[in-house]
């Protein structure tokens, strides 16, 4: 009851003039954010700044709040209506969003974000609200051996994935976790795979690099290379009808992925170094092996999106959990944060939801308005998306590639990451003429660089004893359920191997 | 597309109203463009969080004429950070945050080419201690008891750190030889992430500043054991420093602001003026005091001194650590 | 594409092998007592990359793939015509930031596709490549704190001239 009453009081909070003002601010000005290529809430937390000295701190904190959830909305818009994923955590949106879009059902795929993500939000504030205190001592229980078996599990949902040609899926898996080791070995502090020499390489290849180089120049090249340069523009019609008929049936056909999505997507986003990007992978993962008919996945399905979209949301807003309860930011978005409450005289940790329970709830309070005002604001925008889409291709093409370049620029600062997204994207572009699967990759680079460590911080800690990921018990069981996850199915698409050859034939 | 950038406009003219500098410091050299302020570390470590600081008091006072913007350059251990400065092109709007990979980094990569005494003093916001800390579930209140249960684990004591020849691993040496000690040492990306897996005791010791450890402490999660300060700190006036017991030996993070190798001396000097300004000012003693770290102000000269001095001290303590 | 696929996972192969040469700087073998060393994991995971390319070879030679079979060309001579002109539009685009900043080389890269490559009028196109940059310039600048390249130096009175309006 008292919690109820302290939520009570931080909603009202929120509620009042000023601060509802800057939550809608808040909200549009995420959302567009986020729909921007390379650049995320991150980007939008830095224009709090100058704000948080002309507003008192609850104000601040929850106009933050309320670019937060508006960038996390807005990630899915680009995954749909361009192809390329924002931020990493909306790399499996595109995977089924981008598809329906291309069908001429882009409303449908922009509604099912739209609402997909409200749930996983709704469904992550209750969690946090309940179970905050408890549920930081969970997240302190995964050590590197735990978050080790979690990655593992995270591959394990996406054996599969790839094209038909096993071979060239493993490639591009390995060649995803090669890049993603890059530059520098965390462990033993030496420059790794400086490739040629070039000094470039030293800080790495971020994830938007490779994503942006292929979904942004190397897909756009493929399609107008097969599209002879006449690509049909869809020209869907927007009624308040059509969008609620949408909602209807985004509800239909993707409540499941919803539920997996925003479960799955709080408990692994609480969790200090995973987040909410392998969050979304393992959700669309367990969504698609769980399916009746998982076969219809990468095909426009309504529960491949709600699965990664729910759990993306859900677990930025579990990732909060760590920042405010141990003062760890998960993520740089909550890095700032955590200064801004540095700033304001907080210090966020253990003692903070007991020092400063105003604070604190005003904050969740905010969550779940900046959540439904997130909600209506990107319904109320759709149709502004979908005039975009019907603009000729001929100038729709080069506003992506501006896009891109510009966007990958203002992520990395670094003009030699944009020679790379080149590099990459004409790659990508040749690849896929020879039906090399990239998707793996993409999600290779995300994985891999938190697998690694984790992976020798462990033998470390065993002496070197592989041992350790049986003999503890979280990591045990999760480990052992990845193992099952990966034999089994790599086990079926042998023996199915010789039928589909078959098939394809007949 | 026209109305979010409408949008955009709109709130852009409404911060620059609210923010629009009403002064003019008087001086002869004005930055003409946004200042690239480069941190050494990734987003989300302590080094990061103390430049984000800094920039927002700088933000808050007023006190240049263009925004300072905060660019992350943590790759190989701040050499990337060290490579995008001296091959500036403006070298009047690229002033860098350090740490002590500043003086280990060219030293553990000689290749990068770098030689720091290039780089042009602006000032020496402060230095960070190192605490050494426990679990309190442990149990061990005290320096013998520590050096008691590690040498009875044998080499299975593990401790948690940011990475051979960073700044803790120098300490976490330095206390292994002074004790004789046999420690297993686990590498990290941050003081954060070390800092979270003492408080899972998924490692038995740390040594980090204070400011990570802080909200732990506060809550009675960890226990600190001992300071690698010349003084005792003042929020933890009952841990002994390592001088008290015998050992001549301290140990700091330098928390300074370089600007790139051929900034021009106008520059310099308005970015001096800047940053002391930043120093002198409430929010930053404050922040300073409650973080525990120690003032150390210095003219550009002795900067360039000191400069001198850790390089030589780090050459000998790197030579140690790879023995 | 037959030849397009052996060729390329020949390169892909090359690669490999460079990038299993290139971890070896680092231990790759198992430290006892410390587990895997620095440069392990990328040099096993490449090995397997190897693999995988040997095992295309393998398919190509026996004619199992559908692509070692395939007759039709990598690409043909409209696709090699709009991957020079696209991509080499892109290539020009980046290399002109460095020399007319990133706004004038959005402007001149819009102008050449929209114009030459889209067909579109002369109104339109110049319209849209000096608008886009411009809002380009106040969103990321001005809003967002994110600057720009700028380009050779000859630019700096044009861009002295916008930061006054928006500091």
């Amino acid at each position: 009851m008292e919690i109820l009453s302290l939520l009570g009081s931080g909603m009202l909070l929120a509620v009042q003039p000023l601060n509802l003002l800057l939550i809608l601010l808040g909200v549009t000005v995420g959302l567009f954010i986020g729909a921007m290529p390379g650049l995320g809430s991150v980007n939008g937390v830095a224009i709090l700044l100058p704000i948080t000295f002309l507003v008192p701190p609850t104000g601040a904190i929850i106009f933050l709040a309320a670019i937060y959830y508006g960038a996390m909305y807005g990630g899915a818009i680009s995954s749909i209506t361009l192809g390329i994923p924002g931020a990493s955590t909306a790399v499996a949106t595109t995977f089924d969003g981008r598809p329906l879009a291309r069908q001429g059902r882009a409303s449908l795929a922009l509604v099912t974000a739209a609402l997909a993500s409200f749930v996983g939000g709704s469904v992550a504030n209750v969690i946090f609200t309940l179970f905050a205190p408890v549920l930081a001592s969970v997240a302190l229980s995964f050590g590197p051996p735990e978050i080790f078996a979690l990655m593992l599990l995270a591959f394990a949902t996406f054996v599969g994935l790839g094209g038909d040609d096993i071979a060239k899926t493993i490639f591009s898996i390995c060649f995803g976790l090669v890049l993603g080791a890059v530059g520098f070995d965390q462990i033993s502090g030496a420059p790794r795979l400086v490739l040629f020499d070039i000094t470039g390489f030293l800080q790495g290849i971020g994830f938007l690099v490779l994503a942006i180089g292929v979904y942004g120049i190397g897909e756009m090249l493929w399609t107008i290379e097969e599209s002879r340069g006449e690509v049909e523009s869809s020209n869907p019609k927007m009624t308040v009808r059509g969008m609620a008929s949408d909602a209807a049936e985004a509800t239909r056909k993707g409540w499941r992925g919803m539920t997996i999505g925003s479960l799955l997507g709080f408990f692994v986003g609480i969790l200090p170094a995973a987040g909410a990007t392998p969050a979304a992978l393992m959700s669309y993962g367990v969504a698609k092996m769980t399916s009746r008919n998982p076969e219809e996945f990468g095909q426009g399905k309504v529960d491949g999106i709600t699965a990664p979209e729910s759990a993306n949301n859900s677990a930025s807003t579990g990732s909060m959990l760590p920042m405010l309860t141990l003062g760890i930011p998960g993520s740089p978005t909550t890095a700032i944060l955590l200064g801004g409450m540095v700033m304001w005289g907080l210090t966020p940790g253990p003692r903070l939801f007991l020092d400063e329970p105003e604070f604190v709830w005003g904050l969740i309070g905010s969550f779940y308005i900046s959540n439904i005002a997130a909600l209506l604001i990107n319904l109320a925008f759709i149709p502004v998306f979908i005039w975009m889409l019907r603009m000729p291709f001929s100038i729709l093409a080069p506003m992506i590639f501006v896009l891109s370049i510009v966007g990958g620029y203002a992520a990395m600062n670094d003009m030699f990451d944009i020679w790379l997204i080149l590099i990459f994207g004409i790659g990508a572009f040749v690849l896929r003429r020879f039906d090399y699967p990239l998707a793996p990759a993409v999600l290779a680079i995300v994985l891999g660089p938190i697998a690694e460590p984790t992976l020798r911080q462990s033998l470390l800690l065993s002496s070197g004893d592989l041992s350790i990921f049986l003999t503890r018990p979280i990591a045990g069981t999760i480990t052992v359920v990845a193992l099952i996850l990966i034999f089994l199915p790599a086990l079926k698409l042998l023996r199915r191997g010789g039928s589909k050859r078959g098939d394809k034939a007949a | 597309m026209l109305i979010t950038k409408r949008a955009f406009l709109t709130l852009s003219c409404a911060a620059i109203a609210a923010t629009n500098p009403g002064l003019a410091l008087a001086q002869e050299w004005q930055p003409r463009r946004p200042i690239d302020f480069v941190i050494m570390a990734g987003p989300g470590g302590g080094a990061d969080q103390i430049a984000r600081f800094i920039q927002s008091v700088a933000e808050k006072m007023d006190l240049s004429r263009r925004p300072l913007v905060p660019n992350n350059k943590g790759g190989g251990s701040g050499a990337e950070a060290l490579l995008h400065v001296s091959a500036a092109s403006d070298p009047d709007h690229t002033i860098l945050v350090t740490l002590n990979s500043f003086f280990t980094t060219p030293l553990r990569q000689d290749n990068l080419g770098i030689d720091i005494q290039t780089f042009t003093p602006i000032a020496m916001m402060g230095v960070d201690p190192f605490v050494l800390w426990v679990h309190a579930k442990s149990g061990i209140t005290t320096v013998d008891q520590f050096v008691e249960k590690a040498r009875a684990m044998n080499g299975e004591f593990v401790m948690g750190g940011t990475g051979t020849g960073q700044e803790d691993s120098i300490v976490i040496a330095f206390l292994s030889g002074a004790y004789d000690l046999k420690i297993k040492y686990i590498p990290y990306d941050g003081g954060g992430a070390v800092a979270r897996d003492l408080a899972g005791q998924q490692v038995m010791a740390t040594v980090n500043n204070p400011a990570e450890a802080k909200g732990f402490y506060e809550a009675g999660d960890f226990v600190p054991l001992l300071a690698f300060s010349d003084e005792r700190l003042m929020a933890f006036p009952d841990v002994p420093t390592i001088r008290e017991l015998g050992h001549d030996f301290s140990y700091y993070n330098q928390r300074a602001v370089v600007g790139a190798p051929g900034m021009s001396e106008e520059a310099a000097e308005y970015y001096r003026s800047v940053f002391t300004k930043i120093y002198e000012s409430e929010d930053w003693q404050g922040y300073l005091a409650s973080e525990s770290l120690s003032p150390l102000w210095m003219n550009a000269d002795e900067q360039r001194a000191y400069w001198a001095k850790e390089v030589e001290s780090h050459r000998a303590l790197l030579a140690a650590l790879d023995s | 594409m037959r030849y397009g696929e052996i060729v390329t996972a020949g390169v892909l192969a090359l690669f490999s092998i460079y990038l299993m040469w290139k971890s070896a700087d680092l231990p790759i073998g198992y430290i006892e007592g410390k587990g895997p060393g620095g440069g392990a994991w990328p040099f096993w995971l490449s090995a397997i990359m190897l693999l995988s390319c040997i095992a295309v070879m393998i398919k190509w030679v026996r004619g199992t793939s559908p692509l070692s079979q395939s007759d039709e060309p990598f690409l043909d001579g409209h696709g090699w015509r709009m991957l020079g002109l696209v991509g080499g539009g892109l290539v020009g685009f980046v290399a002109l930031i460095a020399v007319i900043s990133m706004y004038g080389a959005i402007a001149v890269f819009l102008l050449y596709y929209l114009r030459f490559l889209g067909r579109h009028s002369w109104a339109l196109s110049i319209g849209l490549s000096i608008a886009t940059p411009i809002l380009f310039f106040f969103f990321f600048e001005g809003a967002m704190r994110i600057t720009m390249p700028t380009g050779l130096p000859f630019t700096d009175p044009v861009f002295d001239f916008l930061y006054e309006i928006i500091y």
